[in-house]
Order: structure tokens, then sequence, then C-alpha cells
């Protein structure tokens, strides 16, 4: 049924661009501008939040968002995008489901000479079929996160990581940046280092565990993202400690409960991972359309908070 | 060899394995024994065990009921977080703008936060039992539908996000401590003793096997079978759903996306590695339990010992290839075989 349903909107996709193939120029130069947003999914408040980002900017500029959520299947999310295409968007706005397969769609947008931003995944094909990629830098993140261990420890601190799932990029990224900077110190020790496979069950368990292994040798937990660290927090006071002073607790992401935990006193700091790409987005499209160049890479705008800062901008927190 | 001697009786080898590896921990691991008691309950590794497997030793002895009937139920994670989100969502009084500060809340009373969530699980038991036993559907795309969808639903009643509550009375369920003592641990004991009542003290356990060995002739030896498949699919159903009570319980949040993935292929190879057949027929609903004992152990051991997290995985697959080789019935053939011709050999 799905199978059909793709290949009706396949079907529906080829006839619409030819048909409008001709009239599509004057069109767009017409009224104001149309911006095509295919979201990949939107299950989480991360995504979630991304996505309203990019309403609400689109929406402030006074551009046209045309949205399609592809549902965690890319073949709807290419659909979505032959669609844009057909139907003469200005610009694309792509946030990927998974890294390969967007080659040929791609192509097609380039030849339509529609520039394509990519938000918050990268793909993997040739930097010619995309104008620009919007994203963090995980090793970044992980890099500063370290630098506020060092500076908030003196230096000296046997760290206990709880990593995101294997073979993720986040995952591998955070952990190389975090090294990075505390290779260069010799009191800095990760002592314990395991999967909490980025959710809080697995991150109270295996914080359970290590506490039971090291817990009075631990002076500080790193968590590569929010959901481990909550965990993590539970597992410290459920142990008879005070998470944030006993223990200091550090995390990634940047999540509204996180921000409620720093206000709690029970984690130290965060380093963001926004998924408020909108108004980098649109910045992009409108280079694109007056015939600037931008570098392949656009760093997000991804800001450190600290326990005392929290208290403050805990309701600006979006998501 | 004497031949009244009985074969040794299939619980031996999980048995063992679980043997080795608390005897491991016991030569390798420090303080890995020690309980203590700390803040009025026990404390220690060992405890950390019990607590952990209880949600999987829960959802595995239904498995093992599903599994005798030759059926299969991988709905039960998906089950497990619509049960959370639901209890989640009463503690909430229904009002998912969480966080919003001084937000009016009204949650439902604690009897409805248990027991509303344990109904949703038990319907949703029952749509897999309608679909295998009435609709004839294979048991694993029967639950597969559920498995998708299900995780869906969970997460369209929590909005995507962790649905974090405080309420002291539910939060007891996964973290509270009766007589020194994890409470899921005494409930998944309880579940364990309404399931093991249900099937001596009834011919429901007669019944699981015949239908697993064979439907056709318990159909015409009068056995409703269709009746006896529903109702393990709801009993299936109502255990995860008390899992999923556990669960969210103890992160005090519903993290309908998280809780639950993949759980039900560890209650899966609890089964297996306790020793009944997923041909269906007979079961072994000890040796599910210490299936379920194996699997945590080991977990608790890579943890507690701080394996790299990218061999964790590897670990856990050869220890438990190991006691499936062990206990498979080729091996057990294999080594009496050999044991007679040593002690053949040894006579002549």
């Amino acid at each position: 049924m799905k199978r059909k349903v793709i290949a009706l909107f396949l079907i529906l996709a080829v006839v619409a661009g030819t048909a409008f193939a001709n009239g599509q120029q004057e069109a767009a130069d017409g009224g104001k501008k149309v911006v095509g947003f295919s979201q990949c999914d939107s299950q989480q408040a991360w995504r979630w939040a991304e996505t309203e980002s990019v309403k609400q900017e689109a929406a402030k500029r006074g551009y046209e968002l045309k949205y399609n959520d592809a549902q965690a299947v890319q073949a709807n999310q290419i659909a979505a995008i032959r669609s844009f295409i057909a139907q003469g968007v200005d610009g694309i706005l792509l946030a990927p489901q998974v890294m390969t397969g967007f080659g040929p769609v791609l192509e097609e947008a380039k030849e339509a000479g529609i520039p394509v931003v990519l938000l918050d995944r990268l793909v993997a094909e040739d930097e010619d079929l995309f104008f620009t990629f919007i994203g963090s830098d995980f090793v970044w993140e992980g890099e500063e996160m370290a630098k506020i261990v060092v500076e908030e420890t003196g230096g000296k601190a046997r760290i206990a990581e709880l990593q995101g799932t294997p073979g993720a990029d986040p995952t591998i990224d955070r952990k190389k940046g975090f090294e990075n900077v505390i290779n260069e110190y010799p009191d800095m020790q990760i002592i314990l280092s395991q999967t909490g496979d980025f959710n809080r069950t697995k991150g109270k368990e295996v914080m359970e565990a290590f506490m039971k292994a090291e817990g009075n040798n631990i002076d500080v937990i790193y968590c590569h993202n929010d959901d481990m660290a909550i965990g993590a927090i539970q597992a410290v006071r459920e142990y008879g400690l005070e998470p944030g002073q006993d223990i200091k607790i550090y995390s990634i992401d940047g999540i509204k409960d996180a921000f409620q935990a720093m206000v709690d006193g029970d984690l130290n700091a965060v380093v963001e991972c926004t998924p408020l790409l909108g108004p980098q987005g649109f910045d992009a499209l409108e280079a694109a359309w007056r015939g600037e160049t931008l570098p392949k890479w656009v760093m997000s705008e991804d800001g450190i908070f600290r326990m005392d800062e929290a208290a403050a901008l805990i309701d600006g927190r979006a998501y | 060899m004497d031949k009244t001697k009985k074969p040794l009786p299939s619980i031996v080898w999980p048995l063992a394995a679980l043997g080795l590896i608390l005897l491991f921990n016991l030569i390798f691991t420090d303080g890995f024994f020690s309980i203590t008691i700390k803040n009025g309950h026990l404390f220690g590794s060992l405890i950390d065990i019990l607590k952990r497997c209880s949600p999987t030793m829960i959802m595995a002895v239904a498995m093992t009921y599903v599994i005798a009937t030759s059926g299969i139920d991988i709905s039960i994670g998906s089950i497990l977080a619509i049960s959370g989100s639901v209890a989640a969502l009463l503690v909430w009084g229904g009002n998912t703008s969480y966080l919003s500060a001084g937000a009016d809340v009204q949650p439902a009373a604690l009897f409805f936060i248990i027991v509303v969530p344990l109904l949703v699980s038990m319907v949703l038991g029952a749509f897999n039992g309608l679909m295998v036993s009435v609709v004839g559907l294979q048991p694993f795309i029967a639950t597969l539908i559920l498995m998708v969808a299900g995780r869906g639903m969970a997460q369209l009643l929590t909005g995507g996000k962790v649905l974090n509550f405080s309420h002291k009375g539910f939060e007891f369920v996964g973290r509270g401590y009766l007589l020194g003592i994890p409470f899921p641990f005494i409930i998944a004991v309880l579940v364990i003793a309404l399931a093991a009542l249900l099937t001596k003290l009834t011919p429901m356990g007669l019944y699981i096997q015949a239908v697993g060995g064979n439907k056709t002739a318990s159909h015409y030896s009068g056995i409703n079978t269709r009746m006896v498949i529903f109702l393990v699919y709801i009993f299936s159903g109502f255990c995860a759903g008390i899992a999923g009570l556990i669960l969210t319980s103890d992160i005090t949040g519903a993290d309908a996306g998280f809780m639950g993935l993949y759980m039900e292929l560890d209650a899966i190879l609890a089964v297996v590695i306790g020793g009944t057949a997923m041909s269906g027929g007979k079961y072994n609903l000890k040796g599910t339990i210490v299936g379920v004992l194996i699997i945590q152990s080991l977990t608790t051991t890579i943890l507690t010992r701080g394996v790299p997290p990218e061999y964790t995985l590897l670990v856990k697959a050869v220890v438990v290839l190991a006691v499936l080789i062990i206990q498979s019935k080729r091996t057990s053939d294999f080594i009496e075989k050999t044991t007679a011709k040593v002690s053949k050999a040894g006579a002549a």
C-alpha cells in the first residue's frame, strides 16, 4: 500500500514537474519567496524544536514555507524534495534522515537551479550538490566541555564517562574532542567509560554499576548527552552522594530538563547542541539568492551554559 | 552405563553458567559480593542485579508461555513504553505542558496510575491475541504490528519528549525498598508466583503445552485452543505493562522513545537460555528465571568491571553462545556418548 502511494506520488511529481517546468520561473519571481523544508522525523523533542524554529523564522522573514515531515522514511523525503522541485520553490532546507542516497535528487535540484541547505546532518555526496551544511561540530562540543571541566576542577579529576551509542557520530566526536583537551593534563584521567545509549534508563544503570565499582573515587561524570546525565544524577543521589557537589556532572545538548537540573544544583554545566537552525538556514538561502558563496560547513551557534546562569535562562529554552 | 540413570535435568546447564559468572566475580571482582545496609536497604552489586533484572524477568515469564504455545510476542517493548507513558500522563492529570512553572496539576489517584496502564496493556495484549488466535496471523507478524506502531503511539502520548514527573507514591514502584529488598524484585516474585499458581492449580499449564505441542490434536481433544492463545497474549501484555510501570517510576519520567527498546529480545533470549524450545510445547519456567539472571549478571559484571564499550556486546554474545551450545541437545548427546565410550573402554 505504502509503495503504491509513494509510486503514485512520484508519478504525480514527474507529471507536475513537466507541466509546470515552463511556468515556474515567472511564478517564483512574482510574489514572495517560497521555501521547501523537508524534515526527516518529528518524534524527538529536538527535531520538533528544529521544525518550530524554521517555521517561525519563515513567518518572520515573510517567506512562504512548504513543510514536509518524512516520518523517518527516506523515500518520503526524496519524494518531498522532488515535489518541491516540481513546484518550483526558490530554495530547499533539508534535514536528512541518513547520510547516503540523496545524490540523484540533489542533482535534480541543482539542475533546476534551486539551492539546497542541509541542516544538522551532512550527506555523503559531492559538495557541489548542496549549497552549504549548517550543523554542530561535535568535536568542538567535546573540547569546550573538557575546558570547563579542567577549569572547574583545577586540572585534577578522575572522570567517569557515559558514552552515546557506539559508532554514532556524536559519540565518536564528543569523546575525541574531550580527550583532545584532557590529554594535555596528566592529572585528568578517565577511569571508567561505558555506553549509556543516549538514554536515561541505561545511563542510570551504568552509573549504578560505576558507583559500586569506584563510587568514592569519581570526581566528575562526563555524559555525551543530557538524558544520560539525568539518569546519572539519580544514581549518584541514590548512592548517597550529592550530585553537582560531591561529584560534578557535565553533559552536552542543552535540553530544558538539563537546565532544570542546573537550577536544582545537580548538573554543573552544559554545552549546547542547538536545534534552532532556522535563522542560520534562511541566512544561508538568502546568501545563495544573492549569488554569494559560503563555506561548505557553517557551524551552528551553540552556547555554553553553567549552573549559575540556568535559572535566568530556563524559561527561554525552546526544547 | 546404568540404564536406569536419569539424564541430567535441563536446568543444570543454565545454573552452571550462572554459577560460573558469579564465581568469576567472586575471584576477580573486588566487592562484587559485598552486601551492606545503606539508607535502610540492602546495597551491593548483587542487589543491583535483582533490581535491574526485574522488568525483564516479569516479561520473560509471560514470554515463556507465549513461546510454549509456539508463538512469540515481539511487541512487549512497545507495550511497555505505552504503559509507562500512560502512567506518566496520569500523574500529570493528562496535562503534558510539564515544566511550565506553576502549572495547575491534579495527579490521578495512585490506584488509577497503576491500574489504567495495566488495563491498556492488557487491551493491547488482547489485540495481539486476537490477531494470532482468531485472525490467524503468524505471531511474529501479528506482534510486529504493535511493536512498530506501539512505540509511535507512546511517543504521541508523551509529545515526543521525556515526560518527567514527581509523585512519591508512584516512585516507590520502581525505586522503593520493602524490608530492604528492591520493590521491583518483589513484584517480579509475585508475578512468578501468580504465573505458577495459574498454571499449576488450573489445567492452563497443561493446555499451553498441549496447544504448543500439537494444536490440531488439542483442538480435537476438546481444548479451546483459541482461548488459550488469546489469554497467553493478554498475560504477556499485562506483564509488559508492569515492567513499564517499574521503568517509568525508576527514572521518574516516561522515555517513550527508548524505554523497553529491544527488551523483547532479552526476554526471548532468557526463555531460550532457560531451555524452552522456540518450537513450543514443553516449557521451563525455572530455566527462564535463571536465564534472566544470567543475562543481568553478565551485564552488571561488564559494567562493574569497566569492559570497553566496543567489546561489551561481543563479550555478551560469546557467553550467551557458549551457554546455548553447552545446553543444546547435540552437545549433551555427544557428552553422553563420549562418557559412555570412555567408561566402556575403562571396563574392557
